[in-house]
């Protein structure tokens, strides 16, 4: 069974891997992250989907150790919070996309560190069933080796 | 100048936290002690502007103050709500709409962060669902990557911390006016690292009001008249690293309080090294890291060398946030940009006691930034005592 999404419009999953969707202005090449209609570089309203890809490097991080008022509805009791790791990487095309990070040690968070795209289960309901959003995690040995 | 407009008023409700008592309250409590130290009532009023984020409708304060039927006009600018109420009223006042103005923000916001709904934002529910929707989070991702950009420490948010409780400890209407060590900062619970909890300042209540009138007539109601040489707020551009951001731009551009600032600058006429007092946006000690440099007031890199030396203690060349700033008196946001042009005018009034800058500081400049991206600041200068 395909995993169940809290925002479809956000990923490719037909790929060997999953891929972040956005958009890009054809006009001035700009680059969007969630999918943009219109351009706030050059106002222009021709925009296209842009494959963003799922490889970057951490440009920025921190650790969210409270646990966040709804709109978060991650955990339903705050006994069940677990603090998690909030960062922006740095894609190919050169924006930096807000992501959960699968990692929320300071220890082994760094700035210009290898991250994957991947997808994270970030609420569970009561049946059982699983929400997942996308994240961000270390490429694999590249933490093991910092 | 012919056409500027004077500060012949300011009230406050003290900030923090006040059971029973409800914003709007607090707010009409500010009016009425600003009228009072104009030596004006009510009545006397043809122009008013103001706000609250959390606690009502500023216009809802005339029915405790009076029903003059006077234009009172409702600003929602979130952090530059009480910097676009005094913009507002400085414009009408330099219009001829009216003699005699007021500019009022307060708030009431419920313990604990900011829960804002994405929508309000213009964003998708997921960005709030899954956590992402935290002002915290921003300030804290700002600042990571500031010093890591810069080549600051966490030292550098300890020291700014220490200063605003050592300020705040100065100032009778203060919320926490207890002296923190350096060690009980740096090793206080991690909010969002590198911020720590006595490094975030913590929403809060109150009101701040002023009185306005034109400069010309302003020594019929006050001895210690202040200028508004600067009163201005803009907006982000493209590019810039804002608060509820899901991507930035690969072509970075300054923040809006750098626009703010340099226009403050040239529509007063001075600059950076002729401001004697400073009270800058310090929602955590990174923001005023960041706000020190984008304001103009040192080079981005220095502020760790400046605060070691002291140079933004009171006795400063740069004496920053002089009543203890956010971190001591809390964030009611509709009224804390107000609280730093009332501290500003107190100072170049010489009457701010304890805390107060030596050499009769003639110059002050307030700035403010918030959500989703704007900043507001002002510009005040002594005027010439009666």
């Amino acid at each position: 069974m395909p995993p169940h999404l809290i925002a479809s419009h956000l990923l490719r999953l037909d790929g060997a891997r999953p891929a972040l969707l956005g958009s890009r202005c054809c006009d001035c090449g700009e680059v969007y992250f969630p999918a943009a209609r219109g351009c706030t570089r050059c106002c222009s309203t021709q925009i296209e989907p842009f494959d963003l890809g799922h490889h970057g490097r951490l440009w920025s991080w921190t650790v969210q150790d409270f646990c966040p008022k709804p709109p978060y509805d991650g955990v339903d009791n705050e006994a069940d919070f677990r603090p998690y790791g909030v960062g922006y990487v740095e894609l190919a095309c050169g924006i930096k996309v807000e992501s959960r990070l699968t990692l929320a040690d300071p220890t082994r968070l760094r700035i210009g560190m290898a991250m994957e795209l991947t997808l994270e289960a970030y609420r569970h309901d009561a049946d059982g069933t699983a929400f997942h959003t996308y994240a961000f995690g270390p490429v694999h040995g590249e933490d093991a080796a910092a | 100048m012919n056409d500027d407009v004077a500060i012949i008023g300011i009230g406050m409700h003290p900030f923090g936290r006040t059971d029973g008592l409800s914003g709007l309250e607090q707010g009409a409590h500010a009016v009425r002690l600003a009228l009072q130290d104009a030596g004006l009532t009510w009545d006397a009023v043809g122009v008013a502007y103001g706000g609250s984020q959390d606690a009502g409708n500023a216009d809802a304060l005339a029915n405790l103050l009076g029903l003059t039927g006077t234009p009172f006009v409702n600003v929602a600018n979130g952090c530059a709500t009480g910097g676009s109420a005094l913009a507002s009223v400085v414009a009408a006042i330099r219009s001829g709409m009216a003699e005699i103005g007021v500019a009022v923000g307060f708030d009431k916001h419920p313990r604990g962060a900011f829960n804002a709904r994405p929508k309000d934002w213009g964003l998708e529910d997921w960005y709030g669902a899954t956590g992402l929707m935290l002002t915290t989070q921003f300030f804290a991702l700002k600042t990571q990557r500031y010093l890591h950009e810069h080549a600051l420490s966490d030292r550098a948010l300890v020291l700014a911390a220490q200063r605003s409780f050592r300020n705040g400890a100065l100032n009778p209407q203060a919320w926490r006016r207890r002296e923190l060590s350096a060690a009980e900062i740096a090793e206080s619970m991690p909010v969002n690292l590198p911020l720590r909890k006595y490094m975030f300042c913590s929403p809060a209540e109150g009101g701040a009001a002023l009185v306005l009138c034109s400069a010309k007539a302003a020594h019929k109601y006050t001895r210690t008249p202040v200028l508004v040489k600067a009163a201005l707020m803009r907006t982000r551009r493209h590019g810039s690293f804002e608060v509820f951001s899901p991507a930035l731009a690969a072509e970075a551009a300054p923040a809006p309080t750098v626009f703010a600032a340099r226009a403050a600058f040239e529509q007063a006429g001075v600059g950076p090294a002729d401001i004697d007092v400073i009270q800058i946006q310090d929602t955590d000690s990174g923001s005023e890291l960041i706000h020190m440099a984008e304001n103009g007031f040192c080079e981005h890199g220095e502020q760790q060398r400046l605060l070691e030396r002291g140079e933004t203690d009171i006795g400063g060349r740069l004496p920053i946030n002089t009543d203890g700033g956010c971190m001591a008196n809390g964030e009611p946001v509709g009224a804390s940009g107000l609280r730093q042009v009332i501290e500003v005018c107190t100072q170049l009034r010489g009457q701010a006691g304890a805390r107060q800058v030596p050499g009769r500081p003639r110059l002050g400049y307030t700035h403010v930034y918030g959500a989703p991206g704007v900043s507001a600041v002002t510009i005040l200068q002594a005027g010439d005592t009666a």
